[in-house]
């Protein structure tokens, strides 16, 4: 696989093991630090980074708007998603790694469900030792991995390290880009990410420069009770592209957390922006305990003849509320969002996309693939705006639901405001149901009926997973195929 | 080889029994026809072969080698070696003819613990039947009979039925809605797989097909029952003299 691996792990933690170490701190007060949110925490999470002041400060200022968001109660309930209350301070919002000293030393101590999975998943060895977290040599390898890739990139100029890394030697970048296309002000998440991000990546290419290689992160949770807030900032300069792929693929199996990542993408003239996600976090028991719940900001904006897609595949989280949008700020940009979501069990998902024309001949394109299953409830929420000055602006939105059993639901929700006469608006919406005769048809020629269920439907959401690279590809399609076991049969 | 015996048939989870009592026989390397009128039952029966869950075996037994297969899934009548040429085949999206070819014939080669054929060798296979079947060689980069004609469609269920190479072959209304061409494939198609260790069950409404695969037998199906049986020449009997005769020799008998 040509890809550069960043691994962000955050290892499990025992707070009440006496043995327990805080990762690269040993300080005490550190194994102490409370649960809840306040400026000091904020304070602390900054100063852990050593970051400058200007990121600091821009944390508590965002600590202090979403303070506010939550005293006028102003957490987002407009989606179809039914939880029960967040307590946002009976959360840890600073889970430091933990000594690698302590990780698993070989597969052989690693959770054997986890393995069992990363064995269907089909990943191979050396990955899921890495996935793992089976430290020493298999991490240090990875990096080594991705230091011979650095030495690619930097031939080129391109930037890609962690948000951390780069708040300390591209400030000047960080700076000019953070919350330029999501604000702190933006939402009650988002709020809450910008003022407890903990790291992510962050991704820079400069003018003309063709990105060679498909960057990558893996993100994952791992620590019970604590919540994951993770930020990434890509940014393609003047005629430059980038392909960035975002793997959750190791589902945990624990109580339910709180993830609250923001991404922000930014293409600027003719440059070109391609992210693709397969999102796996923890869906939750079969009948409906824990699970991960998903509340994500992601937003591009893209400049004169500039382009950004979305490609999703999301399979994981109890809860999944996440809507990536472009602002078509630039004359004959191109935005495109290209979604399947799956909800088993007890899963709700509502994401969608917004398209907001701005600049003139901007044409954006929407497919989304729902599919529901078990007692999964999926909405497709997508909004599509055109701006009074977006002339010759052109959308096509097409919005399938698949129901896999009579238990599940799916729901359209489409927004739609016109203001610019010459627009050209496309919408199409079908909801189908895996036949009886399509199965028949399938096992009567010697396919097993989990095999048939899964060939219709990855088959039915080939428009969608066609737009990821080919290993991604593959691997959505068996992810489609365990995430869905259980459902068929 | 295959044996039905007093085979009764409902609809599942209903009153409407459609199959009354069948018997029949077939031997390895025979070919036997049934006709019938429209609603008699003909695609029940070939249905209910292949196992679709939809009817209920009621009453009777049907049996492969001796082995009753009634409570057998349709993947596992196919690992047995039957096959079923649908009259309607079903349209999957997103599905290639190729992939779906491809997982049909390793599942059956795995059931019976012989090895997957290799990509390549199966890609050689399977473009030499094309052209043999004739068909448009952008059909099969399409989805699984989306878009397919009806002509169409049965040509491609006569690829699936050579490149899977049952021992027992069901064709329903295979040779309904082909042209002149198609027809000559198809029969040419089934005359080159005729041997001694296969049979074939066809279902037809016309002499056509019957003109170019001579059948051992014919039948009549009659509302859920085997009505006559007979050599070749039963089926120009009923092209000419059509059901009237047993329509009425039902209704007298009730
Ligand atoms: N799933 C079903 N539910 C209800 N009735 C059914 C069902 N399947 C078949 N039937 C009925 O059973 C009878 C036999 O149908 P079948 O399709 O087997 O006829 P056929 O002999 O193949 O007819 P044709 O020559 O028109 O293809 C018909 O009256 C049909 O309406
Ligand atoms: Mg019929």
């Amino acid at each position: 696989m040509t890809t550069q691996d960043r691994l962000t792990i955050s290892r499990e933690s025992k707070l009440d093991d006496a043995g327990y170490k805080w990762g690269f701190s040993t300080d005490v007060e550190m194994e102490l630090a409370p649960k809840g949110l306040s400026p000091d925490l904020v304070r602390l999470i900054s100063e852990k980074k050593d970051e400058p002041d200007w990121m600091l400060e821009w944390r508590l200022k965002a600590f202090e708007y979403w303070s506010k968001l939550q005293r006028e109660d102003a957490e987002p309930r407009w989606a179809k998603l039914r939880y029960p209350d967040i307590d946002y301070q009976d959360i840890y919002y600073y889970a430091a790694p933990k000594s690698f000293d302590d990780a698993p030393k070989s597969l052989d101590e690693v959770d054997p469900e986890m393995l069992e999975t990363f064995d269907k998943l089909g990943i191979p060895l050396h990955e899921r030792e890495r996935l793992a977290g089976v430290a020493v040599d298999a991490v240090f390898d990875s990096v080594s991995v991705a230091t011979t890739y650095a030495d690619q990139l930097e031939e080129r100029g391109i930037i890609f390290c962690s948000f951390t890394e780069a708040v300390q030697n591209h400030p000047e970048l960080v700076q000019k880009y953070l919350g330029s296309v999501v604000p702190y002000t933006d939402n009650f998440f988002a709020a809450l990410n910008s003022a407890v991000f903990s790291d992510g990546s962050f991704a820079y290419v400069p003018p003309g420069v063709r990105c060679p290689i498909e960057l990558m992160t893996y993100f994952r949770i791992n620590t019970e009770g604590s919540g994951q807030f993770e930020r990434t900032l890509i940014v393609a300069d003047e005629g430059a592209y980038v392909s960035y792929l975002e793997g959750c693929t190791a589902p945990i199996r624990r109580t339910s957390q709180l993830h609250a990542a923001v991404v922000e993408l930014v293409a600027l003239d003719r440059g070109e922006i391609k992210y693709s996600t397969i999102q796996n976090w923890y869906p939750g028991t079969k009948d409906g305990q824990g699970g991960v719940y998903n509340f994500v900001t992601k937003r591009g904006m893209t400049e004169r003849d500039a382009k950004i897609s979305w490609t999703q595949v999301e399979t994981g989280s109890a809860i999944t509320w996440k809507y990536p949008s472009v602002i078509l700020r630039g004359d004959n940009s191109v935005g495109e969002f290209y979604s399947v979501a799956l909800a088993n069990n007890y899963q709700q998902a509502d994401t969608g996309t917004k398209m907001i024309h701005i600049g003139k001949n901007t044409k954006s394109t929407i497919v989304s693939k729902g599919i529901s299953a078990g007692h999964g409830e999926n909405t497709y929420r997508g909004g599509v705006k055109i701006l009074p000055g977006a002339e010759n602006a052109t959308n096509h939105t097409q919005c399938d639901s698949l129901l896999v059993g009579d238990q599940c639901g799916a729901h359209t929700v489409p927004y739609i405001e016109v203001r610019n006469p010459t627009a050209r608006l496309e919408h199409e919406a079908s909801t189908s149901k895996v036949s009886d005769e399509q199965l028949f048809y399938l096992m009567s020629r010697g396919i097993s009926e989990e095999d048939a269920h899964h060939m219709i439907i990855t088959g039915w959401s080939r428009d969608v997973i066609k737009e990821l690279p080919f290993e991604f590809a593959l691997e959505a399609g068996q992810l489609l195929k365990v995430s869905l076991e259980g459902a068929v049969g | 080889m295959l044996k039905i015996e007093n085979l009764h048939a409902a609809v599942t989870d209903s009153d409407e029994v459609i199959l009354k009592g069948i018997d029949l026989e077939v031997n390895p390397g025979e070919v036997h026809a049934i006709m019938g009128p429209n609603g008699s039952g003909k695609s029940t029966l070939a249905n209910v072969l292949m196992g679709k869950p939809s009817y209920t075996v009621t009453d009777g037994d049907i049996t492969v080698d001796g082995e009753s297969i009634v409570e057998m899934m349709p993947d596992e009548r196919a690992h047995l070696g039957l096959f079923l040429a649908m009259q309607y085949p079903s349209e999957v999206p997103g599905v290639r003819p190729w992939q779906f070819l491809k997982a049909a014939k390793d599942a059956i080669d795995d059931a019976n613990g012989q090895k997957k054929t290799s990509v390549r060798q199966f890609s050689k296979l399977f473009d030499e039947k094309v052209e043999e079947i004739g068909i448009n060689p952008d059909l099969i980069k399409r989805s699984l009979n989306e878009g397919f004609s009806g002509g169409e469609k049965k040509r491609n269920e006569m690829l699936q039925m050579q490149v899977l190479d049952p021992r027992i072959a069901i064709m329903d209304e295979t040779d309904s809605g082909l042209d002149i061409d198609a027809l000559q494939a198809v029969a040419d198609g089934v005359n080159k797989m005729r041997s001694p260790e296969r049979s074939f069950v066809i279902v037809t409404h016309y002499q056509r097909l019957l003109h170019f695969v001579h059948p051992d037998i014919v039948h009549v199906l009659v509302d859920g029952k085997i009505v006559e049986t007979g050599d070749a020449s039963l089926a120009e009997k009923v092209e000419q003299n059509g059901y009237r005769d047993y329509l009425a020799a039902q209704r007298n008998g009730k």
